[in-house]
C-alpha cells in the first residue's frame, strides 16, 4: 500500500502546551482516512500541519516522500495545488457570490474558458444541492449551506488530496447522507485521497477505510472500522459510545473543581 | 535594571514588527507581475480606496480653502496686500495642507478600512484558505491595495488643493471682493512647477506609501479576534497620522529648508 502522507515521530507545541507528542501516522493513497478525537485535541491543527501552515517542533511530515516543513515557499505553493482543505469555518470569500467562490480556484489555476467554468461550477453546486443558491452572497447562507458551498469549492479542482475539517457539522440527516455519498464517490470514481475529521461515529464507520483516534497528545487507537469496533481498548470504546466517564478526559486540563470553587 | 530589561524587550518587539512589516511589503511587491490578473484587482481597489474617498476630500478641501482665504484676508488687508491672497492660499495648499490633510483623512477613511478588511479576512480564515489554494494572499489581497493607495493618494491630494484654491476664490473674490484678476495672475506668476507642485506631489507619494503600508501591515499582522482588529484599526490611524506629521517636517526641511 502506497502512502500519500507520512507523519513520523512528530511533536508540536502551542507555546508551552504540547499538542502532539511524538506521533506517527500514515495516510494511504486513494483511501479515506478518518481522524477522530475529543474537541480541542488538535485535529484542525493536524490538518494545518499537513497543509504546511504550521511547522512541527520536531519530526517530519512527508507528502509523496517529500518533507513538507523542509519545502521552500514556492515549492509549498506548487504542492498545495494538489491538495485542498475544507475549513471548519467554511472560510468562503465574503466579497464574492457563491458561484464566484467556487469558480475562484478554477480561475486562478486553470485556463478554462468561462463557459466551461460555469458548467463545472454548476455541477459542483448541484452535487451539494446548492445550484439554486449560486447567486447568493455567503452572508445570505445558513451555517450548513455555507459549509456545503465551501465543500463544493474544495472539490472544484478535483485535487489529489482533500482535507475535510468536520464536513458534516450542522447538516440535517438528508444532506449528511448526500455528503457521505459524495465523499465516497469522489474517492471511488476519481481515486482521491480524503482525510476526514469528524465526530460522527456512525458516518465515520461507513465511509472510512482507516481510522485514527486521537487523545492526550497521542494516537490512542487506529485500524479499519471493523478493528476499531472490536477494539478492546477502553479508551476507544469510551469514545465510540460517547461516555463522559472513562479514561479519556472530557475537560480541558485544569485543577480540580473542588479546589477551584472552594478556593482552598 | 528591570526598566532596562523592559526597554530592551520593547526595542526587540519594535524591531521584529518592523521585520515582519518589511516581509509583508517585499512579499507583496517583489514578484513576477501578472498584469492580466492584477490590474483589474488594482482598479477595483482604486475605486474602493480612492474614488470612495473623493467626497470627504472635496468637502474638506473646499472648507479649508475657504477658511484660509478668510484668515489670510483679515491679515493681508491691513497691509493692503490682499492681492497676494491667491498665492498664499495656493502655496499653503500645494506645499503643505494638500498632502498632509489628505494623508490624515486618507488614514482615517481608507487606511482604517483596509486594516479592518484584511484583519477580518484573517480572522475568518479567508487568508489561510487562499494559502491552502496555493494563492499567495500577499500578492492577491495585499499588493493591489498597496498599489491602489499609492496611486490614489497623490491624485486625491491634487484634487484637494485644486478644490481648496476654488474655495479660496469663493470666499476671497466672490465674497470679500479681492480682485479676481490678481487672485489668479499673481498665483500664476508665484507658484513654481518644480518647487511647489512637484514637491507637494513627492510628499504625498511618500505619505501614500507610509499610510498604505501601515494599514495593510496592521491588518495582516492583527490578532484575529474582535479586540485584535479594533486595536489594529486604531493603531493604523494613530501611527499613520504621527508618521505623516513627522515625515512632513523632515521632507519640508529637505525641500524648502535653507
Ligand atoms: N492560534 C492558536 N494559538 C494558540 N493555541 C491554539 C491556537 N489554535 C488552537 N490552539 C490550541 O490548540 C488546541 C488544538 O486546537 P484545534 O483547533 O486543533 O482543536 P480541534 O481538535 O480541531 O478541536 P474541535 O474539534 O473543537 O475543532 C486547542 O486546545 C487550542 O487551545
Ligand atoms: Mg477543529
Amino acid at each position: 500500500m502506497e502512502n500519500l502522507i507520512e507523519i513520523e515521530s512528530m511533536t508540536f507545541k502551542r507555546g508551552q502546551r504540547v499538542i502532539y507528542d511524538n506521533i506517527s501516522l500514515q495516510i494511504a493513497k486513494g483511501k479515506t482516512t478518518a481522524i477522530m478525537g475529543p474537541s480541542g485535541i488538535g485535529k484542525t491543527t493536524l490538518l494545518k500541519l499537513i497543509g504546511g501552515q504550521l511547522r512541527p517542533e520536531s519530526g517530519d511530515i512527508r507528502f509523496r516522500g517529500e518533507s513538507i516543513p523542509g519545502m521552500t515557499r514556492n515549492r509549498l505553493f506548487t504542492v498545495r495545488r494538489q491538495m485542498s482543505m475544507l475549513f471548519q469555518s467554511g472560510a468562503l470569500f465574503t466579497d464574492m457570490t457563491v458561484f464566484d467562490n467556487i469558480a475562484f480556484p478554477l480561475r486562478e489555476h486553470t485556463r478554462l474558458s468561462e463557459k466551461i467554468i460555469r458548467i463545472m461550477v454548476l455541477m459542483k453546486l448541484q452535487a451539494v444541492g446548492l445550484r439554486g443558491a449560486a447567486d447568493l452572497m455567503p452572508s445570505e447562507l445558513s451555517g450548513g449551506m455555507a459549509r456545503r458551498a465551501a465543500l463544493a469549492r474544495s472539490i472544484a479542482l478535483d485535487p489529489e488530496l482533500i482535507l475535510y475539517d468536520e464536513p458534516f457539522a450542522g447538516q440535517d440527516p438528508i444532506s449528511m447522507g448526500v455528503l457521505v455519498k459524495l465523499i465516497k464517490e469522489l474517492n471511488d470514481a476519481l481515486n482521491l485521497t480524503s482525510v476526514v475529521v469528524t465526530h460522527d461515529v456512525t458516518e465515520v464507520l461507513t465511509i472510512a477505510d482507516y481510522i485514527y483516534i486521537l487523545a492526550e497528545q497521542k494516537i490512542i487507537g487506529s485500524g479499519t472500522p471493523e478493528q476499531i469496533k472490536q477494539s478492546d481498548s477502553p479508551l476507544v470504546q469510551q469514545f465510540l459510545r460517547g461516555e463522559a466517564d472513562g479514561p479519556v478526559p472530557f475537560h480541558f486540563p485544569a485543577q480540580s473543581i473542588e479546589h477551584e470553587l472552594l478556593g482552598a | 535594571m528591570e526598566w532596562f530589561a523592559r526597554l530592551g524587550a520593547g526595542t526587540l518587539d519594535k524591531l521584529s514588527a518592523f521585520g515582519r512589516a518589511t516581509f509583508v511589503l517585499l512579499g507583496a511587491v517583489v514578484a513576477k507581475p501578472r498584469p492580466l490578473k492584477h490590474i483589474p484587482l488594482t482598479i477595483k481597489q482604486i475605486y474602493v480606496v480612492g474614488v470612495q474617498s473623493l467626497s470627504i476630500i472635496i468637502v474638506s478641501g473646499l472648507f479649508i480653502g475657504m477658511v484660509m482665504a478668510l484668515q489670510g484676508y483679515t491679515i493681508l488687508v491691513d497691509y493692503g496686500a490682499e492681492g497676494s491672497l491667491g498665492p498664499m492660499v495656493a502655496l499653503s495648499l500645494l506645499r503643505e495642507l494638500g498632502p498632509v490633510v489628505t494623508a490624515l483623512l486618507f488614514a482615517g477613511r481608507a487606511g482604517s478600512a483596509l486594516t479592518a478588511e484584511i484583519g477580518l479576512m484573517k480572522a475568518t480564515e479567508q487568508l489561510s484558505s487562499l494559502e491552502m489554494m496555493a494563492v499567495d494572499p500577499l500578492r492577491r489581497i495585499v499588493a493591489p491595495r498597496l498599489w491602489a493607495g499609492m496611486i490614489s493618494m497623490p491624485l486625491l491630494a491634487l484634487i484637494f488643493s485644486a478644490v481648496g484654491i476654488l474655495g479660496g476664490h469663493l470666499v476671497g473674490v466672490d465674497w470679500l471682493g479681492v480682485d479676481a484678476g490678481s487672485y489668479w495672475s499673481i498665483m500664476q506668476s508665484t507658484v513654481e512647477w518644480n518647487e511647489d507642485v512637484l514637491n507637494g506631489v513627492i510628499k504625498s507619494i511618500v505619505f501614500a506609501f507610509v499610510c498604505t503600508w501601515i494599514a495593510i501591515f496592521k491588518g495582516y499582522d492583527a490578532v484575529p479576534t474582535s479586540e485584535g482588529i479594533s486595536l489594529a484599526t486604531t493603531q493604523t490611524v494613530v501611527y499613520s497620522s504621527l508618521a505623516v506629521l513627522g515625515l512632513d517636517f523632515v521632507l519640508t526641511a529637505l525641500m524648502f529648508g535653507i
